[in-house]
Parts: structure tokens; sequence; C-alpha cells
């Protein structure tokens, strides 16, 4: 049966990890790529059986670390030799020795805002409205104690009775249709 | 896995002869309805509001002295020359170091793989955002007019002047406002999950509407699981070199000084080793009595407490070692100024201080630490948290006082005498670190359920690996 118009995925429920792991891996055997798990912790195995090995966070982070080490060193310098020249004590203008410190500070303060923000940024978070949250046992669970397969409707492979047979054979606690 | 007979103690694990994490039979469910149900309940503990107005009534000294001091100015403190610098900065210097242990559980332990801390670890990170708060108020308070605070800042302005970039007290702006905005920072995204497991699980609506913007959609999706995991662990990385960074930064506020008493360079270590012990006496503090209220010695268990102890013995030997190197230094420095500060401090006119350091800090907790029966000791512990939480504001008032009143030159001798606006606001900022904290308690999820979570039984996922498999049977 060809996909309804407004279907978002079909939304299988799991009890434990390891029946979501091996659903999920079978799933990919199967063919099928645009699919994602909920789970109400990090299951490190789901990814792996995702086929999400990486993410763009420790760059993201690095940048913001050059970042805030050119910034912090390029102002204080700018400040004390040009912006501000004062002579204090006799000590020379491009003092870096006690510029350091600052730059230490802020290399740290950008990474880890990068890293933050970065992260929230590339989940596509903050996002009020996913079509996920349409489905009765998701919000029951998915935060708690279960554990969610979602095969999406936009995979080449996905065809709503035969995607739904196919979830059916790990028991799965329920399969339901999930509307955009 | 049955347990060997003579070990009857359910909390204690048979194959290792260790308290247990986490207390046996949870599951997800469990730790869920344990720790939303103190946000999420309608029944709040009449103790909670005792507490809040309790907390509240002690906060308010704290309006009254700052109100005071605005209209009337820094002179209504005992600050004077020579002792320039009084109960702002030791307060200040305690506040942040108290602080540090919350860093410290969340960042080190966590890159260090001590799971135990999971239980532990968001109210100590809570702690430190309220001791920074309490902490920031103080030098802010101490430039006289802190409506102009903001000048600290290198900002472009029309007077066309900018900072000092070679003062120690620059550097503690950006040390300590990196400090703070990274820990609330770290301390929201970790937050960010369980904030989607309390709009799920909330009944009110409005309780739903706000937890759900907090939440910022949290799904629980896998793929922002891993670059979540991915940004907590950068983001422990990041704090632990920043934590031990913040309190050398504040010694160099001494350090630099080339006042004896003050010119060491034993002083970064030493500082940031007893900001460690002052901030885990304060987890202490808290988390017992916590544990008890609201019955969470399943999750907070014996094992968190030992394990804390354990810490403050380490790190209180440290602490030990820096007193003892300032003493040595004192001598084998041959400096007269050097040793004649450090005969001052023991046997001048405020010796006192120095002792009641000596005995609260070093003498009670040193010695009794070592034993794994007073360690696990609830009441022995929590009154030892309070004495070295004593102690260590004993050592900041000895480092900061008595180096100062009485310097090279006797003609400018003089004392130090705090006035009762210096202890109001100190008590003051104690009332609104509790008060925060109350709040912070009765408001967000003082523990973390997903990391708790991580932490069952239940996890383990059969026949994936080798590993997993001879986990099972062992």
């Amino acid at each position: 049966m060809p996909v309804k118009e407004g279907t978002y995925g079909l939304l299988a429920e799991f009890d434990t990890p390891g029946a979501l792991v091996h659903a999920t891996e079978a799933a990919r055997d199967a063919g099928y790529r645009r699919m994602e798990c909920y789970t109400p912790y990090p299951v490190e195995e789901a990814a792996e059986a995702l086929g999400v090995v990486r993410n763009r966070v420790p760059l993201l982070t690095l940048m913001g670390g050059i970042m805030g080490l050119t910034t912090a060193f390029l102002m204080q310098t700018w400040i004390s030799r040009w912006g501000y020249p004062m002579n204090f004590a006799g000590r020379p203008l491009f003092s870096w020795p006690a510029f350091i410190i600052p730059t230490y500070e802020w290399t740290i303060l950008f990474s880890g805002l990068s890293a933050a923000f970065g992260m929230l940024a590339l989940n596509g978070l903050p996002q009020p409205y996913h079509p996920l949250f349409n489905a009765p046992n998701f919000r029951q669970g998915a935060t708690d104690h279960k554990f969610f397969l979602c095969l999406e409707a936009t995979d080449p492979r996905f065809d709503v009775n035969e995607t739904r047979a196919f979830l059916e054979q790990f028991h799965a606690v329920s399969v339901v249709e999930v509307d955009l | 896995m049955a347990t060997k007979g003579q070990i009857s103690d359910p909390m204690i694990d048979p194959k290792t002869g260790e308290f247990a994490v986490i207390a046996p039979g949870h599951n997800f469910k469990s730790v869920t309805e344990k720790i939303a149900g103190v946000v999420l309940t309608s029944n709040t503990p009449l103790g909670w509001f005792f507490g809040l107005i309790v907390a509240s009534g002690v906060a308010t000294f704290l309006v009254i002295a700052i109100t005071w001091l605005f209209l009337k100015g820094v002179g209504i403190w005992g600050v004077t020359i020579p002792g320039a610098w009084g109960f702002a900065i030791i307060n200040f210097v305690w506040w942040i170091g108290i602080g540090h242990a919350g860093t410290l559980i969340s960042a080190i332990l966590l890159l260090f793989k001590q799971t135990w801390r999971n239980s532990i670890n968001r109210f100590a990170e809570a702690m430190t955002i309220f001791a920074v708060c309490c902490a920031g108020l103080f030098p802010v308070l101490h430039v006289g007019r802190p409506w102009l605070g903001y000048w600290l800042f290198p900002y472009p302005n029309t007077m066309n002047i900018w900072p000092q970039f070679r003062s120690p007290l620059c550097w503690d702006v950006f040390a300590v406002s990196t400090y703070a905005t990274i820990s609330v920072v770290f301390w929201y995204i970790g937050m960010v999950p369980d904030f989607g497991t309390l709009r799920d699980k909330a009944q009110f609506p409005l309780a739903k509407y706000i937890y759900g913007l907090l939440s910022l959609g949290w799904r629980g999706s896998t793929r922002h699981w891993m670059r979540y995991e991915t940004a907590s662990l950068l983001l422990a990385g990041l704090s632990t070199p920043l934590v031990l960074s913040v309190h050398t930064v504040i010694s160099f506020d001494f350090a630099v000084a080339a006042l004896p008493g003050w010119h060491t360079t034993i002083f970064p270590p030493y500082f940031v080793a007893g900001a460690i012990y002052s901030g885990f006496a304060m987890v202490l503090t808290l988390a017992i009595p916590i544990r008890k209220f609201y019955h969470m010695e399943d999750l907070v268990t014996l094992r968190h407490l030992d394990n804390m102890a354990k810490v403050m013995l380490g790190t209180g030997l440290i602490v030990a070692y820096g007193y003892g190197m300032e003493v040595f230094m004192a001598w084998y420095s041959a400096s007269h100024w050097e040793f004649f500060m450090m005969w001052n401090r023991m046997f001048g006119p405020m010796g006192w201080g120095y002792w009641i350091l000596i005995a609260t800090n070093i003498a009670i907790p040193l010695t009794t630490l070592w034993s794994r029966k007073l360690r696990v000791n609830v009441t022995y512990l929590f009154i030892l948290s309070l004495i070295v939480n004593t102690g260590m504001w004993f050592e900041r008032f000895v480092i900061v006082v008595t180096s100062l009143y009485r310097d090279f030159l006797p003609s400018s001798w003089g004392t130090y005498k705090a006035t009762k606006w210096d202890y109001m606001l100190y008590v003051g900022t104690l009332g609104m670190f509790s008060f925060l904290f109350l709040l912070f308690v009765r408001l967000a999820p003082m523990i973390p359920m997903n990391e708790i979570k991580m932490m069952l039984p239940q996890t383990k996922i059969k026949g994936l690996d080798a590993e997993t498999t001879v986990e099972e049977t062992a």
C-alpha cells in the first residue's frame, strides 16, 4: 500500500534496550536507512546499529576555542599596545605573558559555548513541535522507561503494510502510525 | 546473582565488598518516579516551606546590609588601612572555593569515569552556581560603586579607557565570569533531557508548558544523544582546566603582591586543594539532610558519602602540606619579614585564628577521616563537614588579615575588626544560598535521571559482543 499523504512514519515501542537494538540492526540489514531510535538515556549500541559514528560537535568546539584564543590575545595586545598605551612601572607595553591568563579563560569560554550551543544547533533544538509528539504512546515513555524505533515514511523502502509486518516480528509492544 | 551468605546487608555489593552505588531493586520507571516525584508532587512537604521561610528570613539580612551599604558606602565595613581587604575578599574566596567541588564532581570525575558521581553531580553543580552567585556579590559591592561594575569588562566606551591586563584583579574578572558562564551552561545542558521527562510526566498545564519550554523539545533521539554525549564530555574536558585555573588566578590576587604571607609559589595548588576540600564539605552538608528528607538513601548511598570523605582526606592532606610549607619557607627563606609574619600569625594578637584553623582544618578531620567506621557515620560526617567549612573560612581569614595588619613598618601597624554590617552581609549570603538551593530542589530534578538509568543493570544488552557476555556470566 502506498504511503498516504501526511504520514511521518511507523513507531514501534519496546520494553528493553536489547529488543530495540535487535530490531534496529534488522531494519538496517533489511535496507532501511531513514530511521531513528528514541531512548530515555543514551544507548550507544543503538547508535552503532543506526550507523551513527561521528558528529561535528568536536570540530565546532575546536573552532570556538581558536576563535576565543585569537580574540582574547589580539584584543589585549591592541588595547595595551595601541588602544590605551600606559606605562605601568616600566613594564613593556606588549607584556604578553600577562595576557596568557585572560586568553586561556576565553579559549575555554568560547569553546565551551560552541560545544553547548553547537550541539543544540546540530540537533535542531529548540524545536517545540515534532510529529512524534502526536503518537499517543510516545510521551508516555520515550523520556521515561520505553524504547522506540521509528521507520520514516521518506525511506524508499517504506510501505505501510510491509513495514508494519516487518516491525511486528520483533515483539514490539505496539506499532503505531505517526501523523505529520 | 545470589549473595554469598555471610554478607546480608543488601547495600553491600557481594562481589567487591564495597557499598553499592545504587540500592538494588530499581528500574527505569522507579527512578523516574522517585526523582520526578519530588518536583511534580502537589503535596510540597511542610518541612520545605519551613526551610524556605528560615532561609528567606536570613536572606533579609543581605537585603538590609546591601541597602545600608548603598546609602552609606563601604565605610560601614571594617576595612581600613592597613587591613584594606577584609570580609569581602575572605567571603569571595570562600564561596568560590565551595563552588569548585561541584565542577570537580561534574567534570573531573566524569573524565575519570567515576560513575558513582552520577547521583550527586546535579546538586553539586547547582551548589557551584549558587556559591558563585554569592561570591560574585562581594567584589562587586567592594568596588564601592557597584553600578559601575561593568567597567571591569573591556568594552569600547566614550571615556576611551580600557582595563589593565597586567593586573591579577583583571584576570579574576575573566576567570570568574568564564567560570560562572560555563557552569551555568553545563548545568542547564545536563538538565535538558530531564526537563523532557518532567514535561512528559507533568499533570498541570503550567508545569507542562514551563518544562516544555525548558526542555527545548528534547525527544531522546539517538543522533541527538550522541552529540549530547560528545558535548558533555567536551564540556567536562574544558571545565577541568577551567576549575583548576579559577582558584589559581584567585591565588594570584595574593601571590603576585610582594607582601610576606602572600608572596609564595605554593599558593595556586594549595588554594585549589583547599577549594575542593571545602567544596566537598559543603556537598556533604547539603547531601546528608536532603537524602534523609527526601528518602534518597537508595540513590545517594553510603558509597557516595564514603567516597566524598576520602576525597576530603586527600585534599585535606594537600592543604596540610601547604600549611607546613608556609611555615618551612618562613624559616628557610631567611627573610626577616617572612619569619616575623609567621610568628605574628601564630602567636600575635590574632593567633587564635591560626589555631582555630589548625584544629578545624587539620587536627579534627585528618585524624578521624582515616576510619571507615567514621566515614560512614552520617551524623559524624555532617558535623565534620560543618567543622571543615568553618576551618576553610578561617584559612581565608588568616591569609587575608594576619598578613595585612602588621606590615613592614611598625608605625603603620593596626588591627582588623569586622563590623555588624560585615557579619550581616556574610550571614545574608548563607541565607540566599540556602534559599536558592531549596528552590532548586523543589523545581528542578536534583538527581540526573538519565545518568542514573545508565547505571542500572537493565541497560545491559545480551548477545551483542563478547565483552558484555563475559560480564554477564562472571
